[in-house]
């Protein structure tokens, strides 16, 4: 049988996180009642023009400098022509001809090692609106709202081999937008989408195949069972004599099956050509260098940072710069209880068995910062145990509640009182004369045994570390 | 005698002494319009009630001292593709038979701000696409000086109500001549000032790199006035311009000594009206006589102008127009099947026939493989234009020829031969390809009685030095009230 290649590329558009949209004063906020932020821009009314937001410059150059991108110092807007409803002026304004950057790469690893993945270009452009079908009438209705939200389009060369390379890269370009502030790349939210550009060719050959692009991919899991779905349909095509079709298809995620939307020969001629309302655009090195400047920490140097400055291990670096929510959280929380490894291996541990339950990212950490600092103060000024801690962090991440409240309000304190858990034990030590033989007899594990039961009696009100030196004590 | 047949400095004037009452102008404006509408049609959309109110409102804003201007309660006509908030704006198209504006454009605004009286909207070929005023979708306007021939156009209904006094002066657009070729015919002083002077927004665009609003007026005085009001750097308009010089009435000085002015030879070629050459070399001697050093020269490149801009300005309609599509606002085919059945039959029975074929030409310009080949070259050919003009304002001050190669046409001349009417543009194209100022103001008669345009250009932001040779000029002569007026 023969071996088969899956090449991929990909073209991921990213919302900016602007306050405003690319060509107006309108506000880009998500949701609102329907063409509630619109203009004579955003619009299209006859006679409007468009002016850029300097904000989406920035973010655009920002990103194309954190991806090793060359920026284009003399670049210009570009009219895509097609008529769509959604799309008021019946052009969108984006780039063609001379994007903002061009040339870039980044580093991704995959169970197969490192890798660089080159990034063809990255352009600005503006977001279209949404038409909402009036499912009882034969009627569609336009809502503008998003139409002129600024995206950029990164668009990757064809440098990925499987759904692993895939996912490495678009979370490391995620991670890097996110870390810039310029987009919270939301991909179940559409504030990231992924088109596909897959083909597959036979181990060895140096042409590639004809690709298709599948579109709709609103998740990672849907991005590899696309990947993975596409490459077997395009395998046995080839391997039945077949033709792959160059076209763009449609995932559906729930059939785990692809749809032709359209071929190359119904592709449209978008007849591209310069804006004339916008000026071109120069870059000068003062203003790349500001940007360059103002780029805050990104992953690798926050991961050497926290090693050095939390003296926390590399793991847990790793793990907590993950994703720029957690890294954040760890950094806010520490500030509070002073003690990073405890913070670090609630996040680590707790948290992310949590969040997984719930099926929440960890941009979604359902609690603030204050209040795990507190549960980790109660268990630092040994207020409450472990066990009890755990349980109240369920309650934090439930509802957020306050733990010192909560410990004294359900009465989970240990019991800090000598007296009382002496009595305790030497109840204990009476009622098992077997293990305090075996203790004795040089069976020094026998004190577990001891310990939980003191523990029970106790109601787990008390902290192990004292039970353990009075029974040892007691002992002797 | 009227008050419309003053300019409109001097109403202004006697407004501003309180001889008369920007109501007392507006009405004689409106009486005018009443009486000579029907020969001339200069206007899409005259709302009575609105401008007595605007004007009772002005003369209130006069007394209290709100309007300080020389143009507070002078009755002004405003070109139908100028966005006016609450009033009608239709491009002279039946796909905006219904439009109205949510906004005003900014030119607009700023005259509004100086107390000016919009009396209504004018006629114009649908689009500002065309040379007579014929392609309008709400009937053709009539040269005020013979009813039989065209006002010229685009702007035609505002350089016809200046011409017919309807009022005071007005505002047109130019993409390619469309106000200094239409003022040259009604024999009234139009100017168009350089790429960037005037604010776009709330200007439906034709040819958005080449648009330009200017002034269109009885004389050159006007001209100043008025773009010294209109004229500001809008932040609304990413292609406008912050300049130093907006005191533009300050170049109205009659003196021309030394000035150097040259005349292009590519101008007196082949095409060119026996009489409109006369009077034109007329008015060079004239301005020679006043110390001015006249000397003609080869500009070259004159024959490319036509065919880059037809390329250029196509290719943007083609997509500045495809928003009228009957989805958001305008015209929309009364019965349809889909989608794209009502694109469709909207847009075939919205536009006219001159605005479809300029679609086309600029949608196969843009096509793909045709690109290069056509938007490509046209906009190399600007740049070579662009370079022409740069040399020759090393030379000179200002160049003098044509408005036009001919006086007005008959009406229905024109439309049977588009490529003659194109070839009409030739003297005043070019200027918009390289953003210069142009101005066009009356340098006499022919024998059938109609006015002849004299053309001069200047350099990018050398408006003051238009307007000091054109004032020069214009006092070697009278102003004629056009026929119509008389009766």
């Amino acid at each position: 049988m023969k071996q088969f290649e899956t090449v991929i590329g990909l073209e991921v558009h990213v919302e900016l996180a602007t306050k405003t949209k690319i060509f107006c004063s309108c506000s880009t906020e998500f949701g609102g009642a329907p063409n509630s932020h619109t203009c004579p821009v955003c619009t299209g009314m006859p006679g409007s023009l468009p002016v850029l937001n300097k904000q989406v410059l920035e973010y655009a150059a920002a990103v194309g400098l954190a991806t090793n991108c060359t920026i284009t110092k003399n670049c210009k807007f570009d009219r895509k022509n097609y008529f769509y409803p959604d799309n008021p002026q019946n052009y969108q304004i984006s780039q063609l001809y001379l994007p903002i950057c061009r040339n870039g790469a980044i580093e991704i690893e995959t169970e197969n090692g490192k890798k660089k993945i080159g990034i063809h270009e990255i352009h600005m452009e503006e977001d279209a609106g949404k038409l909402i079908h009036d499912e009882w009438g034969e009627s569609s209705l336009v809502d503008f709202n998003r139409s002129g939200v600024p995206l950029i389009e990164i668009v990757s060369e064809p440098d990925m081999r499987s759904a692993d390379e895939v996912i490495a890269y678009l979370e490391k370009l995620r991670l890097i937008i996110q870390y810039l502030g310029a987009s919270d790349c939301k991909l179940q939210e559409g504030s990231m989408r992924a088109d596909v550009n897959l083909s597959v060719r036979e181990a060895g050959a140096s042409e590639f195949g004809t690709r298709t692009e599948m579109k709709n991919l609103n998740s990672f899991k849907a991005i590899r069972r696309a990947i993975e779905g596409e490459t077997e349909r395009q395998i046995d095509l080839i391997e039945s004599g077949k033709a792959v079709v160059q076209e763009t298809r449609r995932w559906d995620d729930a059939k785990e099956y692809s749809y032709a939307m359209r071929s190359k020969e119904d592709a449209q001629d978008y007849r591209y050509f310069p804006e004339p309302d916008l000026t071109p655009i120069v870059i000068d090195d003062a203003w790349l260098e500001e940007i360059r400047k103002r780029q805050p920490e990104l992953r690798t140097e926050k991961m050497e940072r926290y090693q050095k400055e939390f003296q926390i291990p590399a793991y847990d670096a790793e793990i907590l710069t993950s994703n720029k929510r957690l890294a954040d959280f760890f950094e806010e929380t520490t500030a509070l209880c002073g003690s990073p490894k405890k913070v670090s291996n609630w996040l680590m541990v707790e948290t992310m068995r949590l969040l997984k339950e719930n099926n929440l990212e960890p941009e979604q950490i359902p609690f603030s910062p204050e209040n795990l600092a507190k549960l980790i103060g109660l268990t630092e000024a040994k207020a409450i145990n472990s066990t009890v801690a755990k349980e109240v962090f369920e309650e934090i991440f439930a509802k957020d509640i306050d733990p010192e409240a909560y410990v004294e309000e359900h009465g989970l304190k240990t019991i800090s009182d000598d007296n009382a858990l002496r009595e305790t034990i030497k109840k204990v030590i009476a009622e098992n004369p077997q293990s305090v033989q075996d203790y004795q007899s040089g069976k020094k594990k026998a004190i577990g045994f001891l310990v939980g039961q003191t523990m029970k009696a106790m109601q787990g009100k008390a902290d192990p570390g004292s039970v353990n030196a009075i029974l040892t004590e007691l002992l002797q | 005698m009227s008050l419309m047949s003053l300019t409109a400095v001097a109403l202004g004037e006697k407004i501003k002494a309180k001889e008369v009452s920007a109501a007392e102008a507006a009405k004689e404006a409106l009486e005018a319009v009443s009486k000579r509408e029907e020969q001339i049609h200069s206007f899409v959309t005259v709302d009575e009630e609105r401008v007595l109110e605007r004007a009772a409102q002005v003369q209130k804003g006069i007394a209290e001292g709100k309007y300080t201007g020389i143009l507070a309660g002078v009755p002004v006509a405003v070109k139908d593709n100028l966005c006016t908030e609450g009033m009608l704006t239709t491009c002279s198209s039946k796909i905006l038979e219904n439009f109205v504006p949510t906004y005003t454009a900014e030119a607009v605004v700023n005259l509004e701000n100086a107390g000016a009286v919009i009396i209504g909207k004018t006629n114009m070929d649908e689009f500002a696409m065309g040379s007579t005023t014929e392609t309008s979708a709400f009937g053709v306007t009539r040269n005020p000086w013979n009813t039989d021939f065209v006002p010229g156009g685009s702007s035609g209904g505002s350089c016809a109500a200046v011409a017919a006094e309807e009022c005071s002066f007005a505002l047109g657009s130019d993409t390619g001549g469309s106000i200094r070729q239409p003022s040259s015919f009604c024999g009234v002083t139009g100017m168009k000032p350089t790429y960037g002077t005037v604010s776009r927004y709330g200007l439906i665009a034709y040819g958005s790199s080449l648009d330009q609003i200017g002034p269109v007026a009885k004389d050159v005085t006007d001209c100043a006035a008025v773009l010294e009001c209109i004229a500001s750097h809008d932040r609304k308009d990413s292609t406008s311009i912050q300049r130093e010089d907006y005191d533009f009435t300050s170049a109205l000085v009659d003196d021309v000594k030394g000035m150097r002015i040259g005349i292009p030879r590519d101008y007196f070629g082949e095409g060119l009206d026996g009489e409109v050459q006369e009077a034109v070399m007329a008015a060079a001697k004239e301005l020679e006589k006043k110390g001015a050093v006249v000397e003609e020269f080869d500009l070259s490149l004159t024959e490319y102008a036509i065919p880059a801009y037809y390329v250029i300005a196509c290719a943007e309609a083609s997509s500045n127009l495809a928003r009228f599509d009957g989805v958001k606002y305008g015209y929309r085919t009364k019965e349809y099947n889909g989608l794209h059945n009502m694109y469709k039959k909207t847009r075939s029975e919205g536009f006219g026939a001159e605005v479809k074929r300029r679609i086309m030409l600029g949608s196969f310009v843009l096509s793909s493989g045709y690109y290069d080949a056509y938007y490509l070259k046209a906009l190399r050919t600007k740049a070579l234009i662009k370079q022409a003009f740069d040399q020759a304002f090393s030379k000179y001050d200002i160049i003098l020829g044509p408005a036009a190669p001919t006086t007005a046409p008959r009406l229905g001349e024109s439309l049977s031969d588009p490529i003659k009417m194109y070839l009409g543009d030739i003297y005043t194209i070019s200027v918009n390809l390289a953003g210069l100022p142009g101005i066009s103001l009356p340098c006499g008669v022919d024998s059938k009685g109609l006015p002849v345009g004299l053309q001069l250009i200047g350099n990018c932001f050398e408006e003051k030095k238009l307007f000091r040779a054109a004032y020069a000029y214009e006092q070697t002569r009278e102003y004629r009230h056009c026929p119509v007026t008389e009766r």
